[in-house]
């Protein structure tokens, strides 16, 4: 049996995630299908295609799918399901809001947030912030699994020709209606996905102060990131928040700033290749984590950091 | 109006878990529990949406062991107005907790069913859309503010790109995020007056659900450490060691 994996994508291209989840689901079994529900995609079918571990694309094309809303995404995936031995998606919010609901109407018990796969029964995934691994065996029949995005390498997208099904679109629900997206653009790379993430806390004081933190992310070209204390504070939007419930980020670099180091933001930073934190206090627990602690005043410390690169000025975009 | 609340008793945010020696779960003896935190934000809202004269009852459920019966007291301390404590013992899945919500809410009949987004100990995620599946009913997830009108709710809900708005029919199910609200204290008063407000149980066996558990835990162990890192003196020594050692930069 092969396996559906559920693209995400904006009607224009497809999201990055996908490519992780496309990676994690390959590894589960190489017969991998995608199904694509969208309005307008053909130009994001194509690029699918293209994807050298995707064998099959399905498509279906309505325009009542142009926002996503997960109870039409559930009638459209219910329709093909059976077909598979795993549905799988991306855990963020997309996968996060549609898993379930698919997984409740099949009747299986879903597996979240899955960081490995072990074998197509048997599957790693952190619990409890991240601060236990549990190694799980899913009994049912069939299985519906959400992949940690940052736990696996993005697909190649160049290369394939997998062929490209139209399929119909499913009925539409009376009961939810979209009404808008306040989406904040930004020409920094996305946090999810970024090399380099600068995050700052509660020391930053204001959201006046955050462009200290934006002098920097400008020069590393960086993404930004905040702590959930800093995002209560008002001082920066929520799709910058790292932590259990917000994002999971895996940098080469994370910079923290004025962040003291919850167990709930390391659960969303830890697993990054190197760690700094700039912390006045030198007790906080974020030093736990980094490989390069800096016991300093913040307002201090981070326009000399920026001299410093300036002063280096090798840094290429 | 009426509304539904679940909630659920993990082990407290602030406490630092510790992994059993066999590998076999997270040591819960001893260990301070309290309520899941996103749903003292759903108890908040229930509570706010009733004093705004928008709702006129509020019906606090769990799912668990004797001692999940604090999370119900709690709630009823902050505002709801009785609890239902449907007893299970052992581990308990999200599908099997939507499935017994599913026949809690078939008999109470609520207008809109509030949770948290998440529960912090298996970090599953699942339930409430579980729950909406089951109904059939709309689902509004992560929410972080809730207008209520009279057959509908405008919902914002926090995605990975910003703040989405939906609009959802009722009977719904709302999940909430943590920046729905600030969830109140409950004062000493209110604490002694929650003893007397009742607490139906409901064994789980007799709803008919079955709640073996579907996924096997083989092994819980202790994620890889980091090494330990260094503290530098100047600002200048940490760019050079991101450059020269880490070569990041």
């Amino acid at each position: 049996m092969s396996v559906l994996l559920i693209a995400e994508h904006n009607n224009k291209e497809v999201k990055p995630f996908t490519l992780n989840a496309i990676t994690a689901a390959s590894q589960i079994d190489q017969d991998l299908h995608v199904l694509l529900i969208g309005s307008k995609v053909d130009d994001v079918a194509k690029s699918l295609s293209e994807v050298p571990l995707v064998k099959k694309v399905l498509h279906i094309d309505h325009e009542i799918y142009e926002n996503y809303i997960a109870e039409n995404y559930t009638a459209a995936i219910l329709k093909h399901a059976d077909k598979y031995s795993h549905i799988i998606c991306s855990a963020n919010t997309f996968g996060k809001n549609l898993m379930p609901r698919v997984a409740a109407l099949l009747d299986i018990s879903q597996v979240s947030d899955i960081i490995k796969v072990i074998s197509p029964d048997t599957f790693l995934r952190p619990i409890y912030a991240g601060n236990a691994f549990a190694t799980v065996k899913s009994n049912d029949e069939r299985k519906c699994v959400t992949i940690r995005p940052t736990s696996f390498e993005a697909a190649e997208t160049t290369g394939g020709s997998a062929e490209i099904e139209k399929i119909d679109a499913a009925d539409q629900t009376e009961n939810t209606k979209f009404i808008n997206r306040e989406e904040i653009k930004s020409d920094r790379p996305e946090l999810g996905t970024a090399r380099i993430v600068i995050s700052g806390g509660r020391g930053l004081q204001s959201g006046e102060n955050f462009k200290l933190i934006t002098d920097v992310a400008d020069k590393l070209n960086a993404a930004i990131g905040a702590s959930r204390a800093a995002v209560d504070a008002g001082y920066i939007t929520n799709e910058h928040q790292v932590g259990q419930t917000g994002k999971v980020v895996v940098p080469d670099l994370y910079i923290a700033v004025g962040i003291s180091g919850a167990i709930q933001h390391l659960a969303g930073m830890k697993e990054s290749k190197v760690i700094v934190a700039i912390n006045k206090d030198g007790e906080a627990p974020i030093f736990s984590v980094a490989d390069y602690g800096l016991e300093a005043d913040l307002f201090e410390a981070l326009p000399q950091f920026l001299e410093e690169l300036n002063k280096l000025n090798t840094i290429q975009k | 109006m009426k509304i539904l609340v679940a909630v659920k008793r993990v082990i407290d945010y602030n406490v630092q878990i510790r992994i059993k020696d066999d590998g076999s779960g997270v040591v819960t003896d001893n260990v301070k529990m309290s309520t899941n935190p996103p749903d003292d934000n759903a108890i908040e809202e229930a509570v706010k949406i009733k004093e705004s004269g928008k709702a006129t009852e509020i019906i606090a459920v769990t799912v668990g062991e004797e001692k999940a019966q604090e999370t119900v007291r709690k709630a009823l301390a902050v505002g709801a107005d009785r609890g239902i404590h449907v007893k299970v013992d052992g581990t308990i899945e999200p599908l099997a907790v939507s499935k017994i919500l599913k026949k809690i809410v078939e008999k109470e009949n609520p207008d809109l069913v509030f949770m948290g987004k998440q529960a912090i100990d298996d970090d599953c995620n699942q339930t409430g859309q579980m729950l909406a599946a089951h109904l059939n009913w709309p689902q509004a997830t992560f929410a972080s503010k809730i207008e209520v009108n009279d057959k509908s709710l405008q919902v914002t809900r926090e995605v990975d790109e910003g703040l989405e708005t939906i609009e959802v029919n009722t009977p719904a199910i709302v999940t909430c995020d943590l920046r729905l609200n600030e969830p109140r204290y409950a004062s000493l008063p209110n604490i002694m007056k929650a003893k007397k407000k009742p607490i139906e149980q409901i064994n789980a066996s007799d709803l008919g659900v079955d709640t073996n558990p579907r996924i096997e835990h083989i092994k819980i162990e202790e994620p890889p450490k980091r090494k330990a890192g260094i503290k530098v003196a100047s600002v200048e020594e940490l760019v050079q060691k991101l450059k020269n050692e880490a070569k990041v930069i």
